[in-house]
């Protein structure tokens, strides 16, 4: 396994009328080859931003990289010219979004939506493309294929429509997949589809996902690695067995507690659901100290005071909670 | 072009849902093909696409019927119509035919109609694409454009550029498009800007494609049905604007129009009706056709009044 993009230190400003929002604050994230990086956070926290500037996608003005590296496979692309970005996106990185509905363009076939991705990256015929587009429907799971490619989006249901998008996604067989809350907006059976679906693509063309999601219950089942984001800042990092098994941050620790579970049986009182108290500050009203300061149950003094820097505890396994190292070193 | 598929799909038969045999599977229809479907469910439309017909044959098949020339003085000056056989619409204040100018100046009303209505549109979605999409300093400068053409008082500039520029009815197609752009483009841009931040465009852009492509391929078939509603209505506007500078008599000397002729009869209002009332009612009806069909697409194209 190499190292297959990597994103070191990376800040985004967006300046706002309502001062300046530092929406990713030292993110450093590594990709493995055919591995699946889940990000958890709540909304606002930065993933998307996350993924949107892998993609060179960030909306800019008002958004704009400040500093910082992202590279793929040793090749910087925060300095990359746009022509140049735009032959990686879509061939080498591609995305798939939240909104399956709104996501494929109402007037166009879905097969000719597939073949263009084919035509942008591919000397082939349009033939070719189109077979290719036949070819990717089948591979997501879509019965006949071949008269589903003339179909238009409002023809097909949301799950449908997100096959449709990892086909889409996955028609240049591209290094890296990055799947921002695929099934958000799906039913709770089709989420468990597109998941299965998206495991055994990975696991035959070995395509590296980064998973965007704010479901834990997502991340248990597919993730390699997990790294939870808050406010900005990755704030706890590892392999997926070491955060949901031993949790360190305290809002990690808040994440896996608001997982609902069903209870064993039906006479159990029913417990209440945990949740963490307060909501994500505004990015613009940061104070001095840990973000998470003002809603942690734990916070000292020192934590209001300077932001925590993430640290390693054990291997693979970092945080950035002073109660944490701090209790480790002491 | 649209209108020839509007007219073809118009008139085609409709499948009968109950005869489809059960392993036939449904063939998939555009949005606009769905809407033009809903549009032929419209009574408005369809009346209004009989009544263009009905000129556009009178127009353009009438000269090949009817093959007298309308500049020809054929019988004594403001005769009535019905007063004699071979002129039924009764002849001008020069003696000359009526029924055979109505049906020139059809031709050439229809051609400033559809020029000026072709120019309009064409300005307005380039700038109004470029404004929409671009935003930030293109937009500032494309706007303030817009803006100096839309304070323009329309007929004085018509008027002037008519008066610069010998008076064929071609410059007077293009002095209308110039001069009526400018609510297509804010049309246009309010539509990209509404469309330029949806999902899909994301996708584009993320499956690598280039800004050309996703103004031309992605933004604006998707923002095509108001604007073709508009270009309709835009028609109509057009042919009334005409109709006004040739009755102030900037028109074109040389080709009959239906403004012309209600310009050359306004003296005669009283003593002859049917000089100006004749033109003057094929102008109401080609606007009101142009009208009623817009309407009808309107509401094709408007999920909210369509019904399902």
């Amino acid at each position: 396994m190499s190292e297959l993009l990597s994103v070191k230190d990376l800040v985004v400003d967006f300046r706002t009328r309502a001062g300046n929002a530092r929406v990713l604050n030292h993110i450093s994230l590594d990709l493995q080859e055919g591995e699946i990086l889940g990000i958890v956070g709540e909304s606002g926290c930065g993933k998307s931003m996350t993924a949107l500037s892998v993609m060179g996608l960030i909306p800019s003005p008002p958004g704009n990289i400040t500093s910082g590296s992202i590279s793929l496979e040793g090749l910087e692309l925060t300095s990359l010219s746009s022509r140049k970005m735009r032959d990686i996106r879509g061939n080498v990185i591609s995305m798939i979004f939240q909104e399956p509905m709104t996501s494929l363009n109402p007037v166009f076939r879905i097969g000719d939506q597939i073949a263009e991705s084919v035509l942008l990256h591919e000397k082939v015929s349009k033939k070719q493309a189109w077979a290719r587009a036949v070819e990717m429907l089948e591979k997501v799971g879509i019965p006949e294929p071949a008269i589903r490619a003339k179909a238009y989006p409002h023809e097909l249901s949301g799950g449908m429509r997100q096959r449709v998008m990892i086909g889409l996604a996955l028609a240049c067989k591209p290094r890296v997949l990055i799947a921002d809350e695929p099934t958000t907006a799906l039913d709770v059976t089709v989420q468990a589809q597109i998941f299965d679906l998206l495991r055994d693509l990975q696991r035959d063309t070995g395509t590296a996902i980064i998973l965007i999601t704010h479901d834990m219950g997502a991340v248990a089942e597919l993730a390699d690695r997990v790294a939870v984001m808050y406010a900005g800042h990755i704030i706890e990092s590892g392999s997926t067995r070491d955060i949901l098994d031993n949790p360190q941050h305290p809002y990690t620790k808040g994440l896996i507690a608001c997982v609902p579970h069903l209870e064993d049986t039906p006479t159990d009182e029913r417990p209440y659901l945990e949740e963490i108290e307060g909501v994500v500050p505004p990015l613009t009203e940061l104070g001095s100290g840990c973000a998470f300061a003002p809603r942690c149950q734990y916070a000292m003094d020192h934590c209001r005071i300077e932001v925590p820097v993430i640290q390693p505890i054990t291997d693979r396994h970092k945080v950035a909670c002073f109660k944490v190292t701090e209790g480790v070193s002491a | 072009m649209w209108f020839t598929e509007l007219l073809i799909l118009a008139f085609e038969q409709e499948t009968d849902v109950s005869t489809i045999e059960a392993e036939k599977q449904p063939t998939s229809q555009s949005p606009f093909r769905e809407a033009l479907r809903a549009f032929r469910q419209s009574w408005a439309g369809m009346l209004g696409l009989i009544i263009l017909i009905a000129i556009a044959l009178f127009s353009f098949v009438g000269p090949m019927v009817y093959g007298v020339d309308p500049f020809e003085i054929v019988w004594a000056p403001l005769t009535a119509p019905g007063e004699v056989a071979t002129v039924p619409l009764g002849t001008d204040q020069l003696g000359r035919d009526m029924l055979a100018g109505l049906i020139h100046g059809g031709a050439s009303t229809l051609f400033v109609g559809l020029t000026a209505g072709f120019l309009t549109v064409t300005i307005g979605i380039l700038v109004g694409s470029m404004s929409g999409y671009y935003g930030g300093a293109v937009d500032e400068a494309l706007m303030r454009l817009t803006e100096f053409f839309q304070v323009l008082p329309a007929l004085l500039f018509a008027m002037v550029l008519v008066t610069i520029f010998p008076p064929s009815i071609l410059i007077i197609s293009i002095a209308i498009g110039i001069v009526s752009w400018p609510a297509t483009a804010r049309l246009t841009r309010a539509e990209f800007m509404r469309i330029r931040n949806l999902e899909y465009v994301n996708a584009a852009r993320s499956i690598g494609a280039k800004n050309n492509r996703i103004i031309w391929r992605v933004i604006l078939p998707n923002s095509l049905a108001p604007l073709i509603v508009s270009a309709t209505l835009t028609i109509g506007i057009a042919i009334l604007f005409e109709a006004g500078l040739s009755f102030l008599g900037l028109g074109d000397p040389n080709v009959f129009s239906w403004g012309m002729m209600i310009g050359a009869g306004r003296e005669y209002i009283l003593d002859a009706w049917w000089t100006i009332s004749l033109p003057g009612f094929m102008i109401f009806l080609t606007v009101l056709g142009f009208s009623l069909v817009g309407d009808g697409l309107n509401d094709a194209f408007n999920p909210k009044l369509r019904e399902r």
